[in-house]
């Protein structure tokens, strides 16, 4: 009798970049199946830019984690923008925010599902995550992966190789596409199981676990995206204003205005890419930073402001400075300004 | 075979990656694209992703100014 013909089953890994997806997937492959990654670019995540932002970062060696690993284990990789779809889930994220503006449970869900979308578009047969039970205090506990699971649409098509043993059985694992006694068993915040396994998988290059996979787990920059809500009224924001919130120090001595002062060369280079959007001002007399102004300002303001740029250049213990004002709008004009002394500028603008 | 060109600049890293994907995937192999891009991540992220998908690099060039030109040809498998 001929034995039937099993075809190859096909899986689609969410690559985050970091060691737990990789592992993931490669015990995946280990089992036969074929396996293509997804990326997921939300405009938050740490990843690249920020590195091509600053001058002295550029001598460093940069890569894409999520395409290196990609081709550490042969695997293709699908990167996709969700950046505009992605806002809702910042902005009104049902199950709540994190330690600072985090909102990774629905994050999870959104990833998976969309994940999902994917495999019924390319005739794929599940999904695998690097997730953890207990790995991270918000979206890897035991409670919440059946909330991803259902909340996804991906229900028992979404496999967690490096836990699936603590888990209920999923399809893969019941139609017998992927041996369940050969995943694993992780459980909780330790490390030590997956740079054991790394070793024994003989992988020995990768991305060093941090507190998460994007800026909104990082304090400074969720208040700075606070202030931008409240600022303006309401919860909104455009891709330049979040990578806006990446670069330079942000000042905000008004209610309706804030200013963005580039701290060096390479943050400089990159506002000036924003020079026609927003009134902006340099000093002439003194070498000093390029200042975007984001709000409303009136004559008052934008004196102080120009006091400001004078105090962040060169000339910051000059008696006057001259600075360079660009009004949006407004034809260029020049103002001689006594710079700010650091007594004069309150610890709380800074944000 | 057709060459076209895809407009990338001032896009910073991944954007150029991801809109050279999506360009590629709906090109027949064979078929050529200059990337013109300003980040220089694009030197690593491009043809990491091109080596990946199974499709070359053919050229790279800079400019003075750092405006980057990275030509792909789209290779037999393109999805
Ligand atoms: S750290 Fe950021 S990208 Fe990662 S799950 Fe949380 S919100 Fe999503």
């Amino acid at each position: 009798m001929t034995q039937p013909i099993t075809r190859q089953r096909k899986a689609v890994s969410l690559i985050s970049g970091g060691l737990d997806s990789m592992l993931a997937t490669r015990a995946m492959l280990d089992q036969g199946i074929h396996v293509e990654g997804i990326n997921f670019y939300t405009g938050f995540c740490v990843e690249g830019h920020t590195h091509a932002i600053r001058k002295k970062d550029k001598a460093k060696p940069k890569r894409n984690n999520a395409l290196w690993v990609a081709e550490q284990l042969g695997i293709k990789l699908h990167i996709v923008d969700i950046i505009d779809e992605y806002k809702d889930v910042v902005i009104n994220p049902k199950h709540g925010y994190g330690s600072n503006m985090n909102p990774c449970l629905d994050c999870k869900c959104f990833m998976v599902r969309k994940a999902h979308e994917w495999i019924e578009e390319h005739g794929f047969d599940f999904i695998i995550t690097g997730e953890v039970v207990g790995q991270r205090p918000m979206s890897q506990r035991r409670d919440t992966m059946p909330v991803i699971q259902r909340e996804s649409g991906a229900e028992d098509r979404l496999l967690r190789p490096l836990c699936a043993k603590i888990l209920p059985a999923t399809l893969p694992e019941r139609e017998g596409w992927v041996d369940r006694e050969k995943l694993f068993n992780f459980n909780g915040r330790g490390r030590k199981p997956q740079i054991a396994l790394a070793e024994k998988m003989g992988i020995v290059d990768f991305a060093q676990p941090s507190g998460g996979c994007c800026f909104l787990t990082d304090a400074a920059y969720s208040s700075k995206l606070a202030d931008l809500w409240s600022a303006r009224g309401e919860r909104r924001y455009e891709l330049d204003d979040i990578m806006l919130l990446k670069v330079g120090r942000h000042l905000r001595p008004r209610p309706h205005f804030k200013i963005i002062v580039g701290r060096e060369e390479g943050e400089n280079r990159f506002l000036e890419g924003y020079r026609k959007q927003f009134t902006h001002m340099y000093t002439t007399s003194h070498s000093g930073p390029l200042v975007l102004l984001d709000g409303e300002a009136n004559a008052d303001d934008l004196q102080l402001a120009a006091r400001l740029t004078a105090r962040f250049s060169q000339g910051k213990m000059a008696d006057t400075v001259r600075v360079e004002l660009h009004e949006k709008g407004a034809d260029k004009r020049e103002l001689d300004v006594v710079p700010l002394t650091n007594e004069e500028i309150p610890v709380e603008w800074y944000l | 075979m057709s060459h076209h060109q895809l407009d990338a600049r001032r896009m910073l890293c991944p954007m150029p990656v991801i809109r050279t994907q999506n360009f590629v995937v709906k090109l027949p192999p064979g078929d050529t694209v200059d990337v013109l891009c300003t980040d220089p991540g694009a030197l690593h992220d491009i043809p990491a992703w091109c080596r990946i998908h199974g499709h070359e690099i053919i050229n790279t060039q800079e400019q003075q100014d750092g405006e980057l030109t990275i030509t792909v040809r789209v290779g037999a498998d393109s999805s």
